[in-house]
């Protein structure tokens, strides 16, 4: 999909975020050039090409509860992974499944899953079921002992 | 911070939709019972406080035109810090945790082009004369629950 100059001014000031006013698309239309009308049937359309992968708040989940999420890693023979995949998805405690590829020796794993408790335990029990559920018993959990850096990603910025 | 109940269901909403409306904050207002102006005013308190980290348009990064990888590398322990402060200096790194596992920082870089990609790695492991580093790119994505901000929401 091929981006327009005026569609990258407009991902530029979108990602600035919503002002909080009454008219806000009104706000950013006016830096963009645009009507408020334009601007928002350009937000729809950009949310139906799926360039926007959704309108709403980016909110840090750590505050709403979940104490604990850990990054597990499963080995998984390759003509399998694709059905591993979708099965792993289909669990409501997995939030992100990923196939990503291995570095043997030093790293076996290729399936990559982010998994939600309230406590360490929790994720552990979770994992188990998932590897019962699957079959696949090379896995690893890793947890996040500390956040060094968590940002919103700013596309097309001026270097 | 904490959090009432009007708060939350407003968190609860917007963190899957935020009216694409020309007065947003008042249909919220409408859908949940209360002002435009408490609205506003919540809002802007959740993200001074932090919780909400961002208010709007979220991008697909990929369909947006850039690439992404994860990263992982092994660091001595007494060396994190310095080396954290090289890996967090380029933009493009939106996430960096420290896990338990020989392969104990881990972080994701978004940027324009391959080239550019390659060529930040090429500069992380110079600068810091660390050279064992897993470059994982995501090959094929099976879910992002995009509720869950886990920071892969613009994800790598």
């Amino acid at each position: 999909m091929m981006l327009s100059q005026k569609d990258i001014e407009i991902i530029r000031a979108l990602q600035e975020g919503l002002p909080l006013v009454s008219r806000p698309f009104q706000v950013l239309a006016q830096k963009v050039g645009l009507s408020e009308e334009e601007l928002l049937n350009k937000v729809r359309e950009f949310v139906k090409q799926g360039i926007i992968r959704r309108f709403g708040a980016a909110v840090r989940h750590q505050d709403l509860g979940y104490i604990s999420n850990a990054m597990v890693v499963w080995e998984v023979p390759e003509e399998k992974i694709e059905e591993i995949g979708r099965l792993m998805a289909s669990f409501d405690e997995i939030s992100h499944c990923y196939q990503r590829p291995s570095r043997p020796p030093e790293w076996p794993y290729n399936l990559f899953t982010v998994i939600h408790g309230q406590t360490r335990d929790e994720c552990e029990k979770i994992a188990a079921r998932l590897s019962r559920a699957s079959g696949i018993t090379s896995y690893r959990l890793l947890f996040s002992l500390a956040e060094f850096k968590k940002s919103s990603m700013k596309y097309f910025m001026e270097k | 911070m904490t959090l009432d109940s009007m708060d939350k269901q407003l968190l609860n909403i917007i963190q899957s939709n935020l009216p694409i409306d020309p007065e947003p904050y008042r249909k919220l207002a409408e859908i949940l019972g209360t002002t435009e102006e408490d609205i506003l005013g919540r809002l802007k308190r959740l993200i001074e406080k932090g919780v909400i980290r961002r208010l709007g348009a979220i991008f697909d990064s990929r369909k947006v035109g850039y690439c992404g990888t994860l990263c992982a590398m092994k660091v001595p322990e007494d060396r994190i810090e310095e080396v954290v402060a090289v890996v967090n200096s380029f933009p493009g790194v939106t996430h960096n945790y420290l896990r338990d596992h020989p392969y104990n920082i881990w972080f994701t870089l978004l940027v324009e082009s391959q080239v550019e990609l390659e060529n930040i790695l090429q500069e992380i492991k110079k600068r810091t004369g660390i050279s064992d580093m897993l470059n994982l790119p995501a090959s094929r994505i099976f879910k992002i629950l995009v509720n869950f901000d886990l920071g892969e929401d613009d994800d790598a």
